[in-house]
This record gives structure tokens, sequence and C-alpha cells, in this order.
């Protein structure tokens, strides 16, 4: 029980990188993001890539680290990757859903737009590399036996310890730059915040970035974690909805603890129900939450 | 390919075209009329479809029991199907409605995402409910006596067309009622219509209730058809994200446009399985069904961004009284 508890924690830190940019998008553009779950997969793909083919082409050495099944490659891998998620949403943003902002489209039309722009993003994960599952390496990893007859493996001490940093860097940012907090207060009145003479391109703009980047990272996590499949993150979608809405929309500190208490939830109901069922736990996890405190934890009452 | 061959194949597009105009339908009185936003489409479809299935097979006997595991098996007539399916589903809708109509229109959305992930799950993994992953066959087909076999699709596409015609009559009939007209307002501003009296949730909960049913005979008519399912069938690819392509196209609170939607994105569909497996090389043949769901998803965008009322836009008629 202890060790499914840890594993929940090593999947809720993965669960809230998505969640913390679902909310922020959530918040400041205002309109639920559906093709989230689909940045992460395509951020994991694209550390695939790299870190399998093209920088080893250029020669880049792996310079191991440790005890993790992986090493230097990966990381300055994931930092490609994240930028490039982040390139891609931004380009998104430019062709599709920057015409419908400025045609003042409701926010369920973006929504759509958004789930449209899921499936072209995995009908062309599948298109590109099939639909097996990858691996990142296929060596065997073991695992350390920690007290409380825990076995930890050291790839999700690294993933437990990334995400904490990232989560840590992202709050930092949201607090202390004048960036951060132009976001916050859009986040709260879009249209006090413009008459404030906040630049809202800026913000969306650095909204898609951010939010793109925590979901790669995500992404890549979670292929370091467990495998790569084309469907992982539409899997992914209700945990982190669940999270978001648990957290409060547009609260990022909501959205980690409600990300965390997600994992430890869904990891925990393996003891009774078979794996697969995870994502229907996370739905059961929503339903009683919009039962019984719609709002979410920190979200306020408007 | 010869006259018979090519008609037989009009045939089958027809009826599958037939049966998704009828998702297509559920979903605008959802969607179109009232502005409930249901992307679970899947879930509903599923259950219209295992409903009817166990309504109307008979409950395996001997060996064959050993090998197919389902919950009942009442091997009741197909009609007793499509009413199990309707309110089977409708009941569904109601238990994703209630938690989340009074909500921001989205948690619907989210809910409905859940609800349709969750019965996909439910029907792989209880084998005891309807054979797990293997699903149920010899699902019977009404009327089969009637006709000789190689001629029986036009008996079939006949009471798809019937279908498509009530539901559409129906629908009709409803919209340009006093409830529809309320249905519109809600979809138009949900706040000007509780401030008129009226009670948002309940007539929310009607319209997602009743889209739901016709969907639950969308595919309970689908499963009778290709007389086998499984829960691979019922991907949010296939099943509802399809149906969303056909009514935006086709044009949002416009039943003939939901109609009209549904047969073209078949058309293009099945057209387009036809030069992928002609035409492609191997490996692309091997990935021609995910070449054609980004197709579809392109031709989504394309819509929103460059004709948002679809082919046929809204009618602005509202009352029968008015024609």
């Amino acid at each position: 029980m202890t060790e499914l508890l840890v594993y929940g924690i090593v999947l809720g830190s993965i669960i809230a990188l998505g969640a913390i940019g679902l909310t922020l998008l959530y918040g400041i553009l205002r309109f639920a993001h559906f093709a989230h779950g689909d940045l992460m997969t395509f951020g994991a793909y694209v550390v695939l890539v790299l870190h399998r083919d093209l920088l080893p082409w250029l020669g880049i050495p792996e310079l191991r680290l440790g005890a993790l099944s992986f090493g230097g490659r990966m990381l300055g891998a994931l930092v490609i990757s994240m930028a490039v998620t982040a390139g891609l949403t931004l380009l998104i943003d430019r062709l599709l859903y920057e015409p419908l902002r400025t045609r003042k489209s409701s926010p369920v039309i973006l929504a759509i737009a958004s789930l449209g722009m899921a499936f072209i993003l995995r009908s062309l994960i599948y298109i590109i590399w099939g639909p097996q599952f990858l691996f990142y390496t296929q060596e065997l990893r073991p695992a350390w036996e920690l007290p409380l007859e825990v076995r930890l493996r050291p790839d999700q001490l690294f993933i437990l310890v990334l995400a904490l940093v990232l989560v840590a860097l992202l709050y930092l940012f949201l607090q202390h730059t004048t960036l951060g907090k132009a976001m916050r207060a859009t986040a709260d009145n879009p249209q006090l915040a413009w008459v404030c003479g906040i630049d809202t391109r800026r913000v969306t703009a650095w909204t898609w970035v951010l939010g793109a980047a925590l979901a790669a990272a995500g992404g890549v996590l979670y292929g370091i974690d467990a495998q790569l499949r084309p469907d992982m993150g539409w899997s992914f979608l209700l945990p982190l909805f669940a999270a978001v809405i648990l957290g409060g929309i547009g609260s990022p500190v909501g959205a980690l603890v409600g990300g965390l208490i997600l994992g430890v939830v869904q990891q925990v109901s393996t003891a009774f129900l078979l794996p697969t069922y995870k994502p229907a736990v996370a739905f059961v996890v929503l339903i009683i939450l919009l039962l019984v405190r719609p709002r979410g934890l920190f979200g306020r009452t408007t | 390919m010869d006259v018979s061959g090519l008609l037989s194949y009009l045939v089958s597009l027809a009826i599958m075209g037939g049966i998704y105009a009828i998702f297509a339908l559920g979903l605008n009185v959802q969607w179109g009329y009232t502005g409930l936003f249901n992307i679970g489409i899947a879930g509903f479809f599923a259950v219209g479809a295992y409903t009817s299935a166990l309504i109307t097979t008979p409950m395996p006997e001997g060996v064959y029991a050993t090998y197919v595991e389902q919950l009942i098996g009442l091997n009741l007539p197909f009609a007793f199907g499509l009413f199990g399916a309707m309110v089977v589903s409708a009941v569904l809708a109601a238990i994703v409605g209630i938690p989340t109509l009074r909500l921001r229109e989205d948690y619907l959305a989210i809910a409905t995402i859940g609800i349709a992930e969750s019965i996909r799950l439910i029907f792989n993994n209880e084998r005891w409910l309807a054979n797990g992953p293997r699903g149920l066959t010899g699902l019977p087909q009404p009327l089969r006596a009637w006709v000789e076999p190689q001629h029986y699709n036009y008996l079939y596409l006949a009471i798809v067309l019937i279908a498509v015609v009530a539901v559409y009559w129906a629908i009709e009939r409803g919209i340009r009622s006093p409830w529809g007209r309320v249905l519109r307002a809600i979809r138009e501003d949900e706040t000007a219509a509780a401030m008129n009296g009226k009670n948002v949730f309940a007539f929310k909960l009607q319209a997602l209730m009743l889209g739901a049913a016709i969907m639950g005979l969308g595919g309970a008519l689908y499963a009778h058809y290709v007389r086998a399912i499984s829960p691979d069938a019922f991907t949010p690819l296939f099943a509802t994200f399809l149906v969303w392509v056909m009514l935006m196209l086709g044009g949002s609170g416009n039943n003939r446009g939901a109609i009209v939607g549904a047969f073209v994105v078949w058309g293009i569909w099945t057209g387009s399985t036809f030069v992928t497996d002609q035409l492609l090389p191997t490996f692309w043949a091997a990935r021609a069904p995910y070449l054609r769901f980004l197709l579809v998803g392109l031709i989504l965008e394309a819509i929103i961004l460059l004709r948002p009322q679809g082919i046929l836009g809204e009618e602005r008629r509202v009352s029968k009284l008015l024609e």
C-alpha cells in the first residue's frame, strides 16, 4: 500500500505538470483545451526521435547519470522537446485560435477547435510512429529496496524531483516576474488587465509556451516511467481535467494539489480494480467533485 | 466492379450514412438547438448497441455458453431492442446531466468524455456483462424471412431510412413547438430564459436525454446492421468525432443540414477508403485510417474557420404556425 502511495505521487507529479498548464490556459484563454493530453504525447515522441535518432546521429554522447536509465542526452532532448512543443502551440494559436478570438467566437467553439486539434495531433502521431508501444530504453531497470517494502526505481525519483523543480520554477515566475503577475492579473479579470495596459497578446503567447512546455515535460516523464503510446495523452485527459477542477480553474497551486490527489487515487485504486480502469476512476472522482464542491478546493465562487 | 457490386456498395454506404444521420440528428438536439456540448457520443452509441444486442439475442446455451458470457439474453424482437436502447441511453444521459448541467457548460463536455471512456473500459474488461473484448455476435435482423439473403440490405436500408424520417419529423415537430423555442432561448441566453420563468436545468436535461435516446437508437440500428459488436467499434475517433464533423459541416441547428452532413462526411470517409486502399503503397495503406482521420480533422478546422454556419446554416423559422 505504501508502495502504491509512492507510485501515486510519481504519477500525480506527471498529472500535475499537465494540469498546471491546462489550468493556466483555462484561466487565461478561458476555454477548455482538449488537445492538452495530445501535447503531452507529442512532447514524448519528439524526445524519442531526438534521444534515439537525431542526437546520436549528431554525435552527442549519452553521459550516463548515476543509477538512472538514461543520461545527459535525454535531458537535452527534454529541453528541446519542450521548446518544440511550445513552438507548435504558438503556430497552432496563430493559425486556429487567434482568428477565432479576433472574431469573438464563444469559448465552446474554441473548445471544439481544440478537440479537432487533439484528433489531428493524434492522427499525425499514428501516421508517423504507428500504433505500437515504444520505449526510450530497453534495458532492465533495477529498483532500490526502501523501507516499508517500497521498491522505487531511480528513474521514478528523478521524475518526482524534476516535476517539483519545474513547478517551483513556474511558481517563482508567476509570483515574482512582471510577466507572471500580468498573467495572474489576466486570469483574474481579462478586461481589467487589458484596460490597465497589459499586453494580452504577449500574455496569451507566454501562456501557450508555459502550458505546452510543461505538458511536453509531463509526457516525457510518463514515457520514462512507462511507455509511449499514441493514445497516452487521451487517457491523461480525464485526470488532467479532474485535477484542474479539483484545484479550482485558474489556480496553479490547486492543479498541483489536484494532480497529486488524482495520481494517488488512481494508483491506489489498482489495489482493488484493474489498472486499465484508471481513467474511469478519474471520472468517478470528477463526478463526486462536481456534486459536492464544483468550484474545487481553491476555486472562487464566480 | 460490376453494376450489382456497385449497387450493393452504394446500399451499404447509404445504410451507414443513414445511421450516422441519426447520430447527427441526436447531436443537433443537444448542441444545435440547446448548446449542450456532448463529446461522448461514443458512450451512447455503445450503450445503444449493447442494450439492443442483450435484449434481442438468446442466452448462450451448451458448449456455446463456455465461449460467450452475457448478463442477459432476452431473445425479444427487434423493436424491443430499439426501444430498450433508447431508454437505457436516456437514463445514462440523466446520470451525466444531473451533476453537470447546473454548472459551466464545458463541465458537461468533460463528463461526457468520461462516461464514454468508462463505458468502453467496462465493456472491454467485464466479460460477464457482454463477453468482454470479443463482444457479441450473431445479432438477429428483423424480417429476414421476407427477402432472399443477398437482397436483405435493401430491406434494412428501408428500415434505417424510415427511422431517419421518423426522427427528423419528431425533432422538427418538437423544435417548432413552445418547448423547442425554450431550448433555443437557453442556447442564446440562459439567464434571460431563466428570468422568463423557464426551468433551464429541466429543459437542458430533457434535451440531453432526448438526444441521447436518438443516439441510442442509432447505436441499436448499427448493431443489427453489422451483427457483431465489440468495444473496439466505439472509439472516440470513430464514434464521436465523425458525428461532430458531420453536424458542423451540414450546419448546426438545421436538421436537414445534419442529414446532409452525415451523408457527405460518410461519403468522403468511405470514398477515401477506396482511394487509400487501391492507390497507396503498403506502408501508407496500413496507416490509411489515420490519414483519413487527419483529413476529417482538417475539414473540421476549415469549417470552423471559413464557414462556421456549415453548408446549410441554421434555419430561422421557429414556429409551425408561421409557415
